[in-house]
């Protein structure tokens, strides 16, 4: 009504200038300058703790700066809370999803709303979320359960709660860092179907590759400091993006030594799992790892990683089959068991698993120390010995954190990784079952966490590397073994990415050679 | 409703606390919603015709006017301080043990078998006679504690229904031996104790200082205060007490750091009954000196309230105990008795509402300034 109407494609619709933003110990953002146009998707790079989500979170009225000013569609705001800024038709989709799990996705986007008052008539709002959604291509039913879906599905859930509520300018903090590459590619689907329709987006990621494949322009914090402001991406390659971020170069490549396998650490035979529905997740799957090597394991999400990582570290019951560390039978034994045979585990899921959110960056770290001299003094602690050993750690890995008493929660999402991959790694461990260990990463951490991962291969660690981004596992592993439904389809150990790709679909190695002929004719 | 807010020249909005509070806020938080408790106690009172302020002067006076009183209400607040740390301990774990009561009753139970079954002879020595009880007493509150840990940790039953329905066993099974088994003379009581197995009180001590004449403050104080530090180190600097943080943080991380939960909920659903079962022998041996049905007005509820005013921290559990002993305390002395309940109610319902601040923000904003922007 009293929007203007779109005069010309540069119309601005969003202008920060000078934001800043202090937190006890950190500066998040100094006097951050940022431009939003509409219908564009503008990316927002930085290293972890660079504070995007900080400047994100001000936009969208959950932080209150602490000096500049901002412009919406040209005039002046200040908002004090999300609803002011969804009114304002601004929308943030966090990368924690705050969604009720036992209700379903339509009851999830109208709570909160004004209307319906008391009488749920949902019959009608469920076609009017439908309607939404295949106008941007958000195949989501809205009467399912909400955790029934997965976790692209429940993205689509965000996104659609704040285009119900009249969002024009979404902001997706690390929207691609939880989703497999083909739920990436459907959500790029869906950014480009809303921008083609005059909504303006601020996509966050890592990723520099996805950065140049849907991003218009770019912008880049560097220790809450712009180092470059609403850039054309077309004129950007991917190291001069890494440089602005990081401050010098960043090497893609890996050096790598070579592999001198030593004895078997991990071997598995015929292990059979459930996952938590009660179905068959491992099927008769056997892998050997060696002291040494790196041993990626490809595969599309839900192909029963992550019962894989549990059952070795202990977490899960196997139903059939056995682990055996360093010749030591392991099967369904505790997990303490597994830590004492030198089994360490970054597990996929860092808040809900990996940390205890509430308690302090030492307390997180000593989790499998705390029983160990020196931080261990008979039954007591030895709180200096841990203060010590946190804050060795926090230098070592470069841990972004105002002091050691803060809550893990507040630290930005790439620090706690680090909490974590500190903590697993110094415990020098025998093997290590490595889930997604750089997701939400920036590219200057990726790096060093390749390098600490290769450091422990050559320190003679076994490294059981389960991750979704192919190229990382084929540059780091030695060999790459691919899983599809529950039992291992052959191994490839020259990076030949059509083979891996044809056993994540299910050919098994023996039946390669046909597939490539049939491709072929 | 709306309406009328609407008319406000300001807007008031909460808002997510993002950002940790400083050390000092939730101490405050808790000293302001007690205050505020006796703003609203003291409404009440004016409307029921009462004079608020004579009422809280009395309360005042009677339970920390002179020597006398306050050494009255240090015994008040002895068994709330240990029921209290109970309480702190199993909260910290997220085990909701409301069954402290029973374990009260049931630790009463274990330290007078140590006279009336008889486990020691009469004569025995008083050092011999208060150790034992202590054993007796907390070991009956750590099986009563155990049942619903096992139960928990077995079979994954909620601990609030078998913690609340034992307390109900509790005070039945003490009731069958003071009716029917030891039961003295007809009376619904056991016999008084030998002099040996009453703790010492400080009125034991007026031969030496005169100025103990009358005060009931009994070694049960020594032994609160010990366990508030026990508790404190167990909690704070102990391996057990940081797996207990841990679980009660997040109980798969603590899964995954190899920290078991069901071992652990076991032993601190014990040593929370152990430590409500020490209170009951504490009652029983420094206070009613025999076993009887009435030994506690609700001890073992009102420590849940100590807890959480405690924010549960043991050491915070000692004053706030000593909060509320006055607060029993004035109860026999006010009239209606029912104020002092009446307060404390009030005062857990401002504290829990006082919880949504520590989580929240709460803005005003100027109304003109708002239109400015849109
Ligand atoms: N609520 C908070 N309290 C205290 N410090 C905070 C808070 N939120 C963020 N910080 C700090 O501000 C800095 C910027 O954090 P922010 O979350 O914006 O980083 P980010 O760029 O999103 O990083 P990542 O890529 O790791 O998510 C970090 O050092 C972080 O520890
Ligand atoms: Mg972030």
């Amino acid at each position: 009504m009293d929007q203007p109407t779109p005069s010309s494609p540069a119309e601005i619709v969003v202008q920060m200038c000078g934001i800043v933003k202090h937190f006890p110990g950190v500066l998040a953002n100094d006097h951050v300058d940022f431009e939003l146009r509409k219908g564009e998707i503008h990316a927002l790079l930085g290293e972890n703790g660079a504070g995007k989500s900080t400047l994100m979170n001000i936009l969208a009225g959950l932080y209150h700066p602490d000096g500049g000013s901002i412009l919406v569609n040209g005039k002046p705001v200040s908002f004090s809370s999300p609803r002011q800024a969804i009114q304002a038709g601004i929308g943030m989709i966090h990368q924690h999803f705050m969604l009720v799990p036992s209700q379903t996705v339509a009851e999830n986007i109208l709570l909160g709303l004004d209307e319906p008052r008391f009488f749920m008539q949902l019959s009608k709002y469920e076609q009017e979320i439908a309607k939404l959604s295949e106008r941007f291509g958000l195949k989501v039913d809205p009467r399912a359960h909400v955790w029934q879906l997965s976790v692209g599905e429940q993205q689509r859930v965000e996104i659609l709660k704040m285009l119900y509520r009249g969002a024009n300018i979404l902001i997706m903090d690390e929207p691609t860092a939880v989703l497999a590459p083909t739920e990436v590619d459907e959500l790029f689907n869906t950014l480009r179907a809303m921008v083609a329709q005059g909504k303006s987006i601020i996509f966050i990621s890592h990723k520099l590759h996805e950065v140049s494949q849907i991003a218009d322009r770019v912008s880049v914090l560097r220790r809450g400091v712009s180092t470059a402001s609403g850039v054309e991406t077309r004129s950007m390659t991917k190291t001069d993006l890494a440089r602005l971020m990081v401050g010098r170069e960043v090497i893609f490549s890996l050096e790598k030594n070579p592999c001198q396998p030593g004895k078997v650490v991990l071997q598995l035979e015929d292990l059979w799992a459930e996952n938590d529905k009660g179905l068959k997740a491992l099927r008769g799957l056997s892998l050997q790892v060696r002291q040494g090597e790196i041993v990626g394991l490809a595969g599309v999400a839900g192909n029963g990683q992550r019962e894989l990582a549990d059952v070795i570290t202990g977490l899960r019951k196997a139903e059939k089959g056995r682990v055996l560390v360093d010749g030591d039978d392991i099967t369904n034994r505790s997990v303490k068991t597994g830590i004492h045979h030198g089994v360490s585990h970054i597990p996929e899921d860092r808040t809900h698993v990996g940390s205890a959110p509430n308690l302090s960056v030492t307390d997180n770290v000593i989790m499998k120390k705390y029983k160990h001299a020196p931080i261990a003094r008979g039954w007591m602690m030895n709180a200096i010995a841990a203060t010590n050993y946190a804050s060795e750690l926090k230098q070592a890995y470069e841990i972004i954190a105002p002091n050691l008493e803060t809550p893990v929660r507040l630290l930005s999402g790439g620090n706690l990784q680090r909490v974590i991959l500190a903590r697993e790694i110094s415990s020098q461990p025998a093997l290590m079952i490595a889930m997604q260990p750089t997701r939400g990463l920036d590219v200057g951490a990726i790096e060093g966490v390749h390098r600490l991962l290769l450091a422990q291969r050559d320190a003679g660690a076994a490294v059981l590397l389960i991750s979704e981004e192919l190229e990382e596992l084929i540059d780091l592993s030695d060999r790459v073994v691919v899983i599809y439904e529950g039992a291992i389809m052959g191994e490839v150990a020259n990076g030949n990415i059509q083979h891996i790709g044809l056993m994540m679909t299910g050919v098994r190695q023996d039946q390669l050679a046909d597939h490539m002929e049939a491709a072929h004719e | 409703m709306n309406k009328l807010l609407d008319r406000l020249p300001f807007r008031i909005e909460l808002e997510p606390r993002l950002v940790q509070p400083p050390r000092w806020y939730p101490w405050v938080l808790s000293l302001l919603s007690v205050v505020v408790a006796l703003l609203i106690g003291a409404i009440v009172l004016a409307l029921a015709g009462g004079n608020p302020w004579a009422s809280y002067a009395h309360i005042a006076r009677a339970s920390f006017g002179d020597i006398g009183v306050f050494s009255d209400t240090l015994v008040k607040a002895i068994p709330l301080m240990l029921v209290g740390l109970a309480c702190t301990l199993a909260f910290r774990m997220k085990l909701w043990n409301i069954g402290a009561e029973g374990q009260f009753f049931i630790g009463a139970f274990g330290a007078s078998a140590v006279v009336l079954l008889p486990v020691l002879p009469e004569d025995a020595p008083r050092w011999l006679f208060i150790i034992t009880m202590i054993v007796f007493g907390m070991a009956a509150g750590a099986i009563w504690g155990f049942i619903p840990g096992f139960l928990k940790a077995r079979f994954q039953v909620n601990e609030i229904i078998s913690t609340l329905m034992l307390n109900y066993i509790a005070i039945s099974w003490n009731n069958y031996f003071i009716f029917a088994i030891w039961s003295d003379g007809g009376f619904q009581m056991s016999k008084v104790f030998p002099r040996n197995a009453w703790m010492p009180r400080l009125t034991d001590y007026v031969d030496t200082i005169p100025m103990f004449r009358g005060l009931t403050t009994h070694f049960g104080l020594i032994l609160a205060l010990v366990a508030a530090v026990v508790v404190w180190l167990i909690l704070y600097r102990s391996q057990w007490g940081y797996e207990i943080r841990l679980v009660g943080d997040n109980p798969r991380a603590a899964q995954y750091a190899g920290i078991s939960i069901t071992r652990n909920t076991v032993l601190v659903m014990m040593l929370s009954g152990a430590l409500a079962g020490l209170a009951g022998m504490s009652e029983i041996s420094g206070v009613v000196h025999r076993l009887q049905g009435a030994i506690s007005p609700g001890y073992g509820f009102t420590g849940i309230i100590v807890a959480w005013l405690a924010k549960l921290n043991p050491i915070a559990v000692v004053p706030v105990s000593i909060l509320f002993g006055a607060l029993i305390l004035a109860g026999r002395e006010i009239q209606p008795s029912g104020i002092p309940k009446l307060l404390q109610g009030i005062i857990l319902v401002s504290l829990i509402a006082s919880d949504f601040l520590m989580r929240y923000r709460i803005r005003v904003h100027r109304k003109d300034l708002l239109k400015e922007a849109k």
